[in-house]
């Protein structure tokens, strides 16, 4: 689950790490009420205005902005609410369609008052797969594409992995403070910095933090400017707080649907659509319709009960895509029998009238033959097979034929 | 004489008494596995599927001889129910439970190396030695004993798996489940060594999806260290960047994860890939024949 960047803040502010402070606005009004509140903290009419959608290169797209005085926040907060921001990561890029803009954060500007002595670094955590422990990522190149830097200046970026039963030591904190060049209080504040930001980490069950840009503040002070932070799913039953900023409106609305159905599934650009049971059983299921010719319409695990109702919920997401021209359904039964999924197709099919695309199911496992004989004997026109081979095939036929 | 489980295993269930648990332990009874006893903490003294209930793993290691242990217990408990069974000395401990939160695998990842057992999962349809032991969820019946050993991050992709070899003439040696989250206790590579080492196996399939470098490192070991025909399939070539595909585990970060890098490293290896899940019982017939 992906946090927004002001609800990253909140969660950070939370555990003592310092942000660049801002309030949240979903009105032009609204946004005239924090700008007035910043203005009186920070001594300055200058704001920066920043969209808050769940992608990021925002500026890219004009979705975050420096204000001078209350007029151009008024105007500038009118054109960003609302707007369809383009980002490099939106879908579709910057020739999509972009994702609505419905808040904005009116932030104080940190780089007063003297940006020439301000410096930006980059600090990420998250878990190593290899390692299988946390690490935190950091490099003295901030406000850039950490990839990028990555690739092309290897050395400047640092690791710093992290023993998962003792924990984040003060040695640790300090090399990542010398490594990013910093002395004097600047040190210091970083080395603190860095202990808060893990605690936070650890704390929210967090799979990835990033801090881009980390700034060091022309009085040496260290502050998150921006956040990137996304929680570990599995763990939200020990956060209910944090589950309850889940942003639905930033996600498929199909996809979130399907959720509500206990459906796992996920929007693809193809014409083909598949209903399996189990994650990799499905992802080889959009393997096998790539190599028949055509392209996965999307991912669906319908999970371990392929009943009748979630059959036909299940029916009911794929067909909302207007692009699928045939459904694949391949469910290999061993807890679940193949004859009682069949039952849930042909009751599903029935219930439904009127389904306009050519359905394959391909049942192994479990009654496999006695499915068979059900789907066939039906009268409806769908196809069935038993091993893979065979319902690829089909889908080839069927692809040709359409 | 397979890895992992035996007809020889003394096998307890942790979560026994619960739904999961106790449907899935009178399936593996069913098959004749040698279910020795179970775990509920609280329900100690009872029976349940003619079997005893005890409210410690170290009470069933000293009562029954437990030395293998099968997982149900919920993610919020799951992490616990691994240290707990570590710690009494169970040697091989097979974790089934899915959504345990990240942070928790870390922990259990670090705890068990200070004791001399091996972890699969968790996520996973368990571990399979056709004949012997069924100490998981697959169904038993679309196995066959034999001599080719299965790998696989997936549950019932490793079914359509063990399903072909079967078709094509051929059985298993053991099946290992290995679990589809970002932690799993037995990486693909040592799941492999185990079946490259074990007398009774001739062959492998290795099965792997997108996501972390587990089929990178097995196929470089295979590759200075195989001795056997490997066949490997990597689910996900459809799959798209930055999205995670059902497995907690399975997500493109890095160019190295795609589906494609790992089969081009598996091909330069050595590894009979295919691309296609419904090639996988052929290829191996005939690698077996070469």
């Amino acid at each position: 689950m992906n946090l927004h960047e002001y609800q990253g803040k909140e969660l950070l502010k939370s555990y003592g790490v310092a942000i660049q402070e801002g309030y949240v606005a979903n009105t032009v009004e609204e946004a005239v009420e924090a700008y007035n509140k910043i203005e009186a903290e920070s001594g300055t009419s200058v704001a920066v205005v920043k969209a808050q959608i769940h992608a990021g290169g925002r500026g890219k797209g004009g979705g975050v902005k420096l204000v001078k005085n209350g007029d151009q926040l008024k105007e500038t907060a009118g054109e960003i609410l609302g707007m369809m921001l383009k980002t490099p990561q939106t879908p579709g890029g910057m020739d999509g369609e972009g994702k609505l803009v419905s808040k904005i954060l009116i932030a104080e500007d940190a780089y007063r008052p003297d940006f020439d002595a301000c410096k930006e670094f980059y600090v990420s955590i998250l878990m190593d797969r290899e390692r299988k422990c946390n690490v935190i990522i950091y490099s003295t190149e901030g406000g850039m594409d950490i990839e990028a830097v990555a690739e092309e200046t290897p050395h400047l970026v640092h690791k710093e992995y992290v023993d998962p039963t003792l924990g984040l030591q003060g040695f640790q904190t300090r090399k990542v403070a010398f490594n990013l060049g910093l002395s004097g209080k600047a040190f210091k504040e970083m080395t603190k910095f860095i202990a808060k930001l893990y605690a936070a980490f650890v704390g929210s069950d967090a799979s990835l933090f990033e801090i881009n840009p980390c700034l060091k503040s022309a009085n040496d002070d260290i502050i998150a400017v921006d956040c990137k932070v996304t929680l570990d799913d599995n763990a939200l039953f020990r956060h209910p707080d944090l589950a309850a900023k889940r942003d639905t409106s930033e996600e498929d609305p199909t996809e979130v649907e399907a959720k509500s159905y206990g459906l796992n599934y996920v929007n693809l650009d193809g014409n083909v659509g598949c209903m399996v049971n189990g994650a990799g059983l499905a992802m080889a299921t959009m393997d096998i319709i790539k190599l028949s010719g055509g392209e996965p319409a999307n991912f669906l695990d319908v999970g371990g009960t392929a009943d009748a109702a979630r059959v036909e919920q299940a029916f009911r997401i794929i067909l909302k895509d207007p692009k699928v021209k045939a459904i694949l359904i391949n469910i290999f039964g061993g807890i679940v029998r193949c004859d009682r999924v069949a039952q849930g197709v042909v009751d599903a099919y029935r219930n439904m009238g009127n389904i306009q695309v050519p359905i394959i199911v391909r049942l192994q496992g479990t009654n496999a033959d006695i499915a068979k004989t059900i789907i066939d004997e039906s009268g409806l026109a769908v196809h069935s097979a038993i091993l893979l081979k065979e319902a690829a095939d089909i889908v080839s036929k069927v692809l040709a034929e359409a | 004489m397979a890895v992992l489980v035996t007809k020889n295993s003394n096998i307890i269930v942790q979560g026994f008494t619960g739904k999961e648990g106790s449907f899935h332990a009178g399936q593996m009874i069913e098959y004749g596995t040698n279910v020795v006893g179970g775990v509920t903490p609280g329900k100690g003294g009872q029976e349940h599927l003619g079997k005893p209930v005890f409210n410690t793993v170290s009470e069933a290691v000293n009562k029954v001889g437990a030395d293998t242990t099968i997982i149900f217990v919920p993610p919020r408990f799951a992490a616990d129910a691994i240290m707990e069974a570590a710690e009494a000395g169970i040697k091989v401990i097979i974790t089934i439970t899915e959504g345990i939160p990240v942070q928790d695998m870390v922990k259990v990842n670090a705890y068990l190396k200070n004791f001399d057992c091996r972890m699969v999962g968790p996520n996973c349809p368990g571990v399979m030695t056709p004949g012997e032991a069924k100490v998981g969820i697959m169904p038993g019946f679309i196995h066959n004993p034999g001599r080719i050993g299965i790998v696989s991050r997936s549950g019932t992709l490793t079914y359509e798996a063990v399903d072909q070899v079967t078709k094509a003439g051929m059985g298993q040696s053991t099946c290992i489940g290995i679990g589809g989250d970002p932690i799993v206790g037995t990486s693909t590579k040592e799941a492999v060594e185990l079946l490259m080492n074990d007398p009774e196996t001739d062959g492998i399939v290795m099965i792997g999806e997108i996501g972390g470098g587990m089929e990178a490192e097995a196929a470089n070991w295979i590759k200075a260290n195989g001795t056997k025909p490997v066949v490997g399939f990597i689910a996900g070539q459809t799959a798209p960047k930055g999205r995670t595909m059902g497995h907690a585990g399975a997500i493109i970060g890095g160019a190295d994860d795609t589906a494609e890098a790992k089969m081009k490293i598996m091909e330069a290896c050595g590894i009979h890939v295919v691309k296609s899940p419904a090639d996988i019982g052929e290829t191996m017939r005939k690698a077996l024949e070469n």
